[in-house]
């Protein structure tokens, strides 16, 4: 297990040292801070000031060696746009993105489960046929254009909740909402699946033989085993939340790692952009190992 | 050697017109799967003619259309679906922006699955060290933030279609690498390829004539299921402002222009919406057809003329 570990870090590893040399220099690329950051009318010595202070005034390879050796000190740089240690600014959006993922991937988890237990138990009659159907429009539909719909319906005809922002509960309905809908109908359809297949296995039929109560059938016998592939999914989903929300967290103005990406970028904030892609491939890197962890703990055949 | 190839040809024309009517019966058997195929070649057929023939139409300003609400036939049959912000009329500009879409689209997962598919044979059936250096590299694409990666690719390196296209097909790379990989090893591992390498085929002839075959069926139920990710994928990045820019236009562009008029005029962005809804849901059907018919195991299903528990 630990070897195992050990090689899927050191894959990540490369990777993420890959990422990072490749937008270190492509982000350079894209235009001068200091033009961006001071008013039209500084004079050049304040902008070579600004260039000197930033250390944006090295050669290029100089620039990255700094921000190597700064980085093994785990010194993430400034952030230019908010003078602040950058990856204090990453985490604080990280924690409001990590947030809204946990939550939505327990909601979605949860309905889908029951959802698609259900309409396997009584696959081709009519919930199950409402149930793929819908399910099958969820996965297909665009999530930033369902955010537009929700705000026009939602928040600016019914009134009920805020068009964007955080501050109370109500803030979190639309954006969760939203990013429910396309896991829930992908996972709905893998529950299902596996759930057929479990249910017309020789130990659910043995169970129903001995006069088990349904009930227990589905959620207890059938249900452990059908689990397996969809906790696959359930990882895949959650770990494009967590790099995915950017739609809609720019939508709705929804303060997390995501928009603080974009904003970021084009503000030529290298050191932020930077700190966010370490953070959130770190983040997917430990989720996908959870997974695999989840995954030889309920099947014991994978343990060896 | 000219007159085998040429009898096996003649041989093969009859073959393929039986086989390609048995899958229009079988289409015929699934009637979600045959509108959304229909749909689905209206979408092609638009897609290729439409902006020769509406080019004009869609760029045509006409103020005193601006932001005309849909389902007033004052316009003629162009304003059916209402005008956007400088009067210009929805439905030809969605005919011409579906182009664009399915361009992108198309070209990321026809890079995509020749390159994920041509590694995962190679992947499967070279040697272990040869195969250990393309599945690192497949996880090495797989643990990037795809999403993120693509905004900061884009951003930096220029928004242009071949970008998006390129960007694209590499983050899907390891769905055909794997899935390929997964069902090569198992093929190769049966009789008829035993016989062939015994009765002395090369390994490339074993792969392509033997192998690729059986494969086939999977990498197209994924390609169709990929087209609709991909898709989705575009949409997002226009919608940011990083994918195609104006004057082109795609769906998700589309939609993001109408975002400023959203309280006052929501057909704007609803269309465009509704359109890669009505694709992305076609093409879903499709695929899920497809899982069937191309599965010698499970397509009795439909040949029984699609009656439940037939």
């Amino acid at each position: 297990m630990t070897s195992f570990i050990q090689k899927r870090a050191l894959t990540s590893l490369i990777s993420l040292v890959g990422l990072v040399v490749l937008v270190f220099f492509l982000s350079r690329l894209t235009g001068d801070p200091a033009a961006l950051f001071l008013p039209i009318d500084a004079t050049d010595a304040m902008r070579e000031q600004f260039r000197e202070i930033h250390g944006l005034n090295d050669p290029l390879l100089v620039q990255f060696w700094h921000y190597i050796v700064d980085l093994a000190h785990l010194n993430f740089g400034e952030s230019i746009r908010k003078a602040r240690p950058a990856i204090d600014v990453v985490l604080e959006g990280f924690l409001w993105t990590f947030q809204l993922a946990v939550i939505t991937m327990v909601l979605v988890t949860g309905a889908a489960v029951v959802v698609g237990s259900l309409a396997a138990f009584k696959a081709g009659g009519f919930f199950d046929r409402f149930a793929s159907f819908v399910s099958l429009i969820g996965a297909s539909a665009p999530d930033f254009w369902i955010a537009i719909v929700g705000i026009v319906v939602f928040a600016v005809s019914l009134g009920w909740v805020p068009t964007s922002g955080t501050g109370t509960p109500l803030h979190w309905i639309l954006p969760i909402a939203v990013l429910f809908i396309r896991p829930f109908g992908l996972i709905v359809q893998v529950v299902r699946g596996s759930m057929i297949t479990a249910l017309s296995s020789a130990y659910v039929k043995t169970a129903r033989a001995k006069g088990v109560r349904t009930r227990p059938i589905i959620f207890v016998h059938a249900l452990r085993n059908a689990l397996l592939p969809v906790i696959t999914v359930i990882g895949d989903q959650a770990a494009a939340l967590l790099n995915g929300a950017v739609v809609v967290e720019t939508i709705f103005g929804f303060p997390g790692v995501g928009k603080l990406m974009i904003d970021s970028i084009l503000q030529r904030d290298f050191n932020v952009v930077l700190a966010a892609i370490m953070v959130t491939a770190l983040a997917i890197f430990i989720m996908n190992l959870l997974i695999d962890l989840a995954y030889s703990l309920l099947d014991p055949r994978i343990r060896n | 050697m000219t007159e085998t190839s040429l009898s096996t040809a003649e041989d093969d024309l009859p073959e393929m017109q039986s086989a390609a009517r048995r899958l229009l019966r079988m289409l015929w058997a699934d009637k979600f799967a045959l509108c959304a195929a229909l749909f689905l070649l209206v979408v092609v057929v638009l897609a290729i003619i439409g902006p020769h023939l509406l080019d004009a139409a869609a760029q045509k300003q006409n103020l005193r259309m601006r932001n005309a609400p849909p389902f007033g036939f004052a316009n003629g049959w162009m304003g059916v679906l209402g005008a956007d912000a400088l009067g210009r009329p929805l439905l030809p500009r969605i005919i011409v922006a579906m182009q664009n879409t399915m361009l992108v689209a198309a070209g990321a997962v026809f890079f995509s699955s020749i390159m994920g598919s041509l590694l995962g044979l190679v992947a499967g059936y070279a040697k272990p060290g040869v195969s250990q250096v393309i599945m690192r590299l497949a996880d090495v694409i797989m643990s990037f933030p795809s999403l993120l990666l693509a905004v900061v690719v884009l951003y930096m390196a220029g928004p242009s279609v071949l970008n998006l296209v390129l960007v694209l097909a590499i983050t899907r790379i390891p769905v055909y690498l794997r899935t390929t990989r997964a069902e090569v090893l198992e093929v190769r591992e049966r009789m008829f390829v035993s016989a062939a390498r015994v009765m002395g085929a090369s390994s490339r002839r074993i792969v392509f004539r033997h192998i690729l075959p059986v494969v086939l069926p999977t990498l197209m139920t994924i390609a169709t299921l990929d087209f609709a990710f991909v898709m989705l994928a575009e949409s997002s990045l226009s919608f940011l402002g990083i994918g195609i820019q104006p004057p082109d236009i795609t769906w998700g562009l589309m939609i993001a222009q109408g975002r400023s008029y959203l309280t006052t005029a929501w057909w704007l962005s609803f269309w465009p919406g509704l359109a890669i809804i009505l694709t992305t849901l076609s093409l879903n059907l499709l695929s899920n057809w497809m899982r069937i018919a191309l599965d010698p195991v499970q397509r009795w299903r439909l040949e029984m003329g699609g009656r439940k528990n037939g």
